[in-house]
């Protein structure tokens, strides 16, 4: 069966062992210290951490292959687009211009230009492993109750929970009626017009909807049946209380963002790390 | 006197959406500590009155109630769906579906969660909880990565997790292979011992449920209460089968031997069964298995050769598997529940690609070929017809195939009218799917697969949680259309199923094929029985009470006569 997208697997490790709610915190402090600062040592840096996270984290690179395809066709993309549309967009920014060769008059590759493209490509490149890290590494349960312990409603952490939890079956279901469609002579491969294959996408999302309705009304059941929106609130049994390893996490995650602010305000004093002058 | 748990008064139950009562005028009583069974067709109400018990009458499905229900002396539909969830637990057919946790522990404490119990106190009573039903050493593991016993011992859990006077389990046998089923009730009737609540259970697969004993049986049809009597004497009337539902397959054959089942003869458990001098009826019924009649030789149809197949490519799935299928043929290929039954299907139409081995079809190796080219030759049918339907006339939906080839309206009319007919559907030809009974979607896809004239069709359990009268309908029809000729695979773990309509089973367990032969022999044979997870038939042990030795000609006997009288 082919590896699922979201899916949560059990092991027992370091990142495992934290908190959601951890996890959701150190992601976001790293992430916006990327996105804040084009200073290629501190995304090198953070790049070189979130490999090693996910290392430890034992995600098998087979496990996010696909989509680690995606991403690389679209930073791929962007790589080419932004030297089309800005080639001395490089230049601009840091004031020299080191040629290395010219294509054309406006097409002219500079060690600038190139400098920044790379500093562009590897900030998406550091975040990727983070996200993935996340995914598979939470708890959906566990982060829902996170969540819900830091103010947010709790009938919206169980839906969040619940739907991570059957994202699973229900691409399942997909995988299943798309064969016996497929069987049924229903054409998905690029052979078919793209009216076709969005025609025949149909005749796979209304059985899939009609299958998930049922499980929707199912589960509802299930779930009234054993006392759910009782109270205002509710207790959770995977809660778990931010430990010494949460509080430690957070603090590095902090710091190194600390870091990259002092740096861009006090150091450089620029968004751009300039190894040309 | 004690008071009843239960009581129903008068009590009448219409849905908003329907024209007619779902239940009339119900009376019924159940005292504390009793365990009983509730039978009927589908659609008889049995599960209705089971919504009423647990509060999802009146309070998720709306309806119009007269008359009164009580539990524990108060009025229900005065009460709340939650306050009724502290006296009834739930334990719903579908154990797959009715998972809200992601692991054992966090499902088992489901229950506690809503009603805001702290950490502490809740690891406690999960842990006693999941003790009881023997659960505690897979408190972490995955819900979904259950077998079919331990999720029902889950579900189980997370009911009794609230110290619920009365467990109410809808029919927890459906999706359950023959042993695991028979463990499920032993199950149930241990925790009824040991805890003393009431118990009710709604199921109809009737003999399955007597392997222990119950104290009444209730039986319904068309949303009316018909008997409230011991097991014994409702086997000894003939309400069951008149009503379309299954007795035991020993009563069964007892009737045909001309046996008159009376109460003290306790025909409600084989074990108990006394036959009061009736022994020579059966001998003399039965005749000896003749040299089993050779079937004229037919051309083998489908070759599958050394096929091996793994989804991860760590854990095999299938090994090394081999078998004919040969044309004109009905054949069962069984197992319990992870076998790789239905991976073997998947791979015979094409959905998976084998690992090793070859499948060769009337001389041409299709191995390599597409799923689309594949379905034109054999087809498959879905366990669940939701998930195959996907247009919203009936026409269309047969029609969707053959308009997939580029065939003009002119050739695709006749061919979807004729498959229609033959599924016994023409009168419905321009109705919207949605008209339709769950039996006649079945139908509906299975007409849509006809269409095409494959060689063979695949189902996959093509009678899951269908009652007896559906069964024999669907069944039926499946026997009508392989006597005409169609080659026809079924894939299940219903036992009766292969018993009576298949001529040839294939016993898949743990990968491995263990068993391809006439398909009454695989229900006497211990060795098989064991490691596929089966059950031996209640025929076996009535032949032997009747002092039979030969097992097998009594079970034939048996299979002619069904087939003689139907």
């Amino acid at each position: 069966m082919k590896t699922k997208l979201f899916s949560y697997s059990q092991l027992d490790t370091f990142i495992h062992r934290l908190s959601g709610l951890t996890k959701l915190i150190c992601f976001l402090l790293l992430t916006t210290t990327v996105m804040l600062t084009f200073d290629i040592r501190i995304i090198l840096g953070v790049m070189v951490l979130s490999l090693i996270l996910f290392r430890v984290a034992q995600i098998r690179f087979s496990q996010v292959k696909v989509m680690f395809v995606f991403v690389l066709i679209f930073i791929l993309t962007n790589f080419v687009l932004t030297f089309i549309f800005s080639p001395t967009y490089g230049v601009e920014i840091y004031g020299t211009e080191h040629i290395l060769f010219v294509i054309t008059e406006r097409y002219t590759v500079t060690l600038e230009q190139l400098f920044y493209q790379m500093t562009k490509f590897s900030k998406y490149l550091s975040v990727i492993p983070l996200g993935c890290i996340f995914f598979f590494t939470t708890n959906p349960s566990e982060f829902a109750s996170s969540l819900n312990n830091i103010g947010l409603s709790y009938k919206a952490c169980s839906a969040l929970s619940l739907t991570l939890r059957y994202f699973p079956d229900v691409q399942g279901d997909y995988h299943t009626i798309s064969l016996a469609q497929q069987a049924r002579g229903v054409e998905m491969s690029t052979k078919a017009s793209v009216m076709t294959r969005l025609k025949n996408m149909v005749r796979i999302l209304v059985p899939l909807i009609f299958s998930t309705l049922d499980r929707v009304e199912l589960i509802t059941n299930a779930m009234e049946l054993r006392g759910y929106g009782k109270h205002k609130k509710r207790t959770w049994f995977s809660y778990k209380p931010l430990g010494k390893n949460d509080w430690l996490s957070i603090g590095v995650c902090l710091a190194i963002f600390l870091f990259t602010m002092y740096m861009r305000f006090f150091v450089t004093k620029s968004l751009f790390y300039n190894p040309f002058i | 006197m004690e008071q009843p748990v239960i009581s129903f008064k008068n009590f009448t139950f219409q849905y908003f959406s329907q024209a007619e009562p779902t239940l009339y005028d119900i009376n019924l009583d159940i005292m504390p500590g009793e365990k009983i069974l509730i039978v009927g067709p589908s659609g008889c109400g049995k599960s209705t009155l089971g919504h009423c018990l647990n509060g999802l009458i009146p309070f998720a499905y709306k309806g119009k109630i007269t008359g009164s229900l009580t539990i524990k002396g108060k009025e229900t539909k005065n009460e709340s769906i939650f306050a009724l969830s502290k006296n009834i637990g739930t334990v719903l057919q579908d154990s797959d579906g009715q998972f809200v946790g992601l692991n054992v522990g966090e499902d088992i404490a489901f229950a506690l969660e809503n009603d805001c119990i702290p950490l502490e106190e809740m690891r406690q009573r999960v842990n006693q909880v999941a003790d009881m039903v023997d659960m505690k050493e897979f408190m972490g593991r995955s819900c979904q990565e259950l077998s079919g016993g331990q999720k029902q011992r889950v579900s189980l859990g997370g009911v009794m997790v609230d110290d619920v006077d009365i467990l109410l389990f809808d029919e927890p046998l459906a999706n359950l292979d023959p042993a695991t089923g028979k463990k499920a009730i032993e199950l149930i009737d241990d925790i009824y011992r040991k805890t003393h609540k009431t118990c009710i259970i709604i199921e109809h697969r009737i003999e399955d449920v007597l392997h222990r004993d119950v104290d009444r049986i209730i039986v319904m049809d068309d949303g009316r209460i018909l008997m409230d009597e011991p097991a014994n004497e409702v086997l000894a009337s003939n309400i069951l089968i008149d009503h379309g539902i299954r007795e035991p397959l020993y009563v069964t054959a007892c009737k045909y031997a001309g046996i008159t089942i009376t109460p003290d003869m306790h025909a409600e458990n084989i074990e108990k069964l006394n036959l009061l001098g009736n022994e020579e009826k059966l001998r003399s019924w039965y005749t000896k298995a003749a040299a089993s009649p050779k079937e004229e030789a037919h051309d083998p149809l489908l070759e599958v050769k050394d096929l091996s197949f793994s989804y991860d490519g760590v854990v095999p799935v299938l090994k090394n598997v081999s078998f004919t299928v040969y044309e004109h043929e009905m054949l069962a290929i069984v197992g319990k529940n992870g076998a790789g039954k239905s991976t073997m299907s998947k791979i015979i139409v094409g959905f998976e690609k084998p690992d090793s081995g070859e499948l060769i079809l009337k001389d041409h190796n299709i191995t390599d070929m597409s799923i689309k080219e594949r379905g034109e030759v054999i087809g498959y049918v879905l366990q669940n017809p939701n998930q195959m339907i996907c247009c919203t006339k009936i026409y269309d939906e047969v029609a969707l195939v053959l308009r997939n080839q580029g065939l003009s309206e002119e050739e695709i009319r006749p061919r979807v009218e004729k498959a229609l007919s033959i599924c016994g559907l023409a009168p419905f030809i321009d109705w919207p799917v949605s008209a339709l009974s769950y039996g006649q979607k079945k139908r509906v896809t299975i007409a849509s697969i006809l269409v095409l004239e494959p060689k063979i069709i695949i189902l996959d359990e093509p009678t899951a949680g269908q009652d007896y009268h559906h069964y024999s309908e669907i069944m039926g029809f499946l026997r009508q259309l392989n006597q005409q000729g169609q080659t026809i695979i079924m894939i299940t773990h219903d036992m009766h199923l292969m018993l009576e309509y298949t001529k040839r089973a294939i016993v898949l367990a743990g990968g491995h094929k263990i068993a391809d032969t006439l398909a009454s022999e695989v229900l006497i044979n211990d060795e098989w029985i064991k490691e596929a997870n089966l059950n031996k038939t209640s025929l076996y042990t009535l032949a032997h009470k009747a002092g039979i030795e030969d097992a097998l000609g009594f079970i034939q006997t048996f299979i002619a006569w069904e087939e003689k009288t139907r």
